[in-house]
């Protein structure tokens, strides 16, 4: 019936409902993506605990979230929780989903990043004097980081992505604001297309931030290669 | 300064310190020696509570080191060890890795701290390389850096876990060096090593370890020219006559 309407799509390019959208899009991602660091760190922790419950907690918790789906966990969450007189607005539930979910993966990506460190480096600073804590902070955590922020990355991208699952607990992202006007006003190919550009316009302007972040920290790991070499 | 006394130690159901007995007066310099797998390299990272013992007591500078209650970060301030692989820290500038423990567990100040590490780069002959990066250096050069490191926390004993083994020829003498006028100016040392020509100048007693057990624990000048045990003489013709 209509075909291709490009004044339309520059219309809804600069639209202010969809710039909201876009914008909550962004603060979602770094919201949960912040919750899911620290409580990533605290299970990737956990998972080297000396206790065993502490391993089998860390383990239960990686186990059930990466091995659901988001959408699932989403709606349990959203709609499922207030039979049991939990509630929660849709912000709220979509930022617990996501940083939940987020923090089974980068769990995971820390606690390869901390077992990548040799266990030599704990032992010269454990002989040093410094502490458990200082030794984290100083000596693993700075030498993990490097190895963390490839798939850390990789895990940013997906998750700005995966923002728009949020949209059917009718979370106003950059998706949903997208169906909204597509209900209004039919311009189905228009609006997804305006939609899939600001995805991949984030989602680039990551991949800068992120190439810049590498080569930031890989200054002293360059510096390794150079002997290697000799 | 360093007392062990009937240390035993189990990887396991396997023994690998069978009631090992020893010690370190102030001043004096120890070389342990023997076999790979012998147990010399755990006795002394237990000495400074970098391994668990089972059995036994080890006292550093009057410190029970096996009880639960002794503070073991500020004890193993009181120790400097030197590792066999260096263990420099790869992200710190060579300055920042003699910097950081100072600062950290020792709490002095950016500039004191600054001062000790460059006055202990002087002393071990890396004076200019202040503001390289450890995979920058050689292995001898790293592990002087790694000598300077444990200087500077001011240790009362320094430990040597085969300091010299990972090293190509010809940078063992720049390291064994600097550990012979470290001992010449009165440092309590604590050495696993296969030096022999080192051990015979320097050391001033000589432990040889065999399979967990201390066979033999003698002044340098008797331990070398009459061999008194056959698993000695065994394991010295091996590493003296090649």
């Amino acid at each position: 019936m209509s075909v291709w309407n490009w004044s339309g799509f520059f219309n809804y390019l600069t639209n202010a409902y969809i710039l909201e959208g876009v914008f909550t899009t962004v603060w979602l991602t770094c919201v949960s993506l912040l919750c899911g660091l620290v409580l990533g760190f605290v299970i990737a922790l956990m998972r080297r605990s000396k206790l065993r419950v502490m391993r089998a907690i860390a383990w239960f918790y990686i186990w059930l979230f990466r091995g659901t789906p988001l959408l699932v966990q989403l709606i349990v969450i959203y709609t499922a929780l207030p039979q049991l007189g939990i509630r929660f607005s849709v912000i709220e539930a979509a930022l617990i989903g996501l940083a939940l979910n987020e923090a089974a993966y980068l769990a995971e990506i820390i606690r390869a990043g901390i077992e990548a460190v040799p266990e030599g480096q704990s032992r010269a600073a454990r002989a040093l004097g410094m502490t458990e804590r200082q030794i984290m902070r100083y000596i693993i955590m700075p030498q993990a980081f490097k190895v963390i922020i490839p798939p850390l990355g990789n895990s940013v991208n997906g998750l700005l992505k995966t923002t728009s699952v949020t949209s059917v607990i009718s979370m106003e992202e950059l998706l949903r604001r997208t169906q909204v006007l597509i209900q209004e006003k039919f311009m189905v190919l228009e609006l997804f297309a305006v939609a899939a550009l600001y995805y991949l316009i984030l989602t680039t302007l990551w991949d800068f931030v992120q190439r810049r972040i590498e080569r930031r920290f890989g200054q002293s790991t360059a510096a390794v290669g150079l002997t290697e070499k000799r | 300064m360093i007392e062990i006394t009937g240390v035993t130690k189990y990887y396991g159901k396997f023994p690998v310190l069978k009631n090992c007995s020893t010690s370190v007066a102030k001043g004096e310099v120890v070389v342990v020696c023997g076999p790979s797998g012998s147990g010399k390299s755990t006795l002394i990272k237990c000495v400074n509570a970098l391994e668990p013992i089972q059995q036994g007591s080890i006292r550093v500078d009057g410190v029970e080191v096996n009880d639960p209650q002794t503070n073991l970060p500020e004890l193993r301030s009181l120790v400097g060890m030197v590792f066999q692989n260096f263990e420099l820290f790869p992200h710190l500038t060579i300055e920042n890795n003699i910097m950081l423990a100072q600062r950290i567990v020792l709490g002095r100040s950016q500039q004191v701290a600054r001062k000790r590490a460059m006055e202990l780069l002087e002393r071990v002959g890396m004076t200019g390389h202040a503001h390289k990066y450890p995979g920058q250096l050689s292995g001898g050069q790293q592990q002087r850096v790694a000598i300077a490191r444990a200087l500077a926390m001011n240790p009362k004993a320094m430990l040597f876990d085969e300091p010299t083994s990972a090293l190509d020829p010809e940078m063992i003498s720049e390291v064994l060096d600097v550990m012979t006028s470290l001992a010449r100016e009165g440092m309590t040392m604590m050495v696993v090593t296969h030096e022999m020509g080192f051990a015979r100048r320097v050391a001033t007693r000589m432990v040889f370890i065999d399979q967990g057990e201390i066979v033999e624990d003698r002044p340098t000048e008797e331990f070398f020219p009459a061999r008194h045990n056959p698993r000695t003489e065994a394991f010295l013709g091996k590493i003296l006559h090649h």
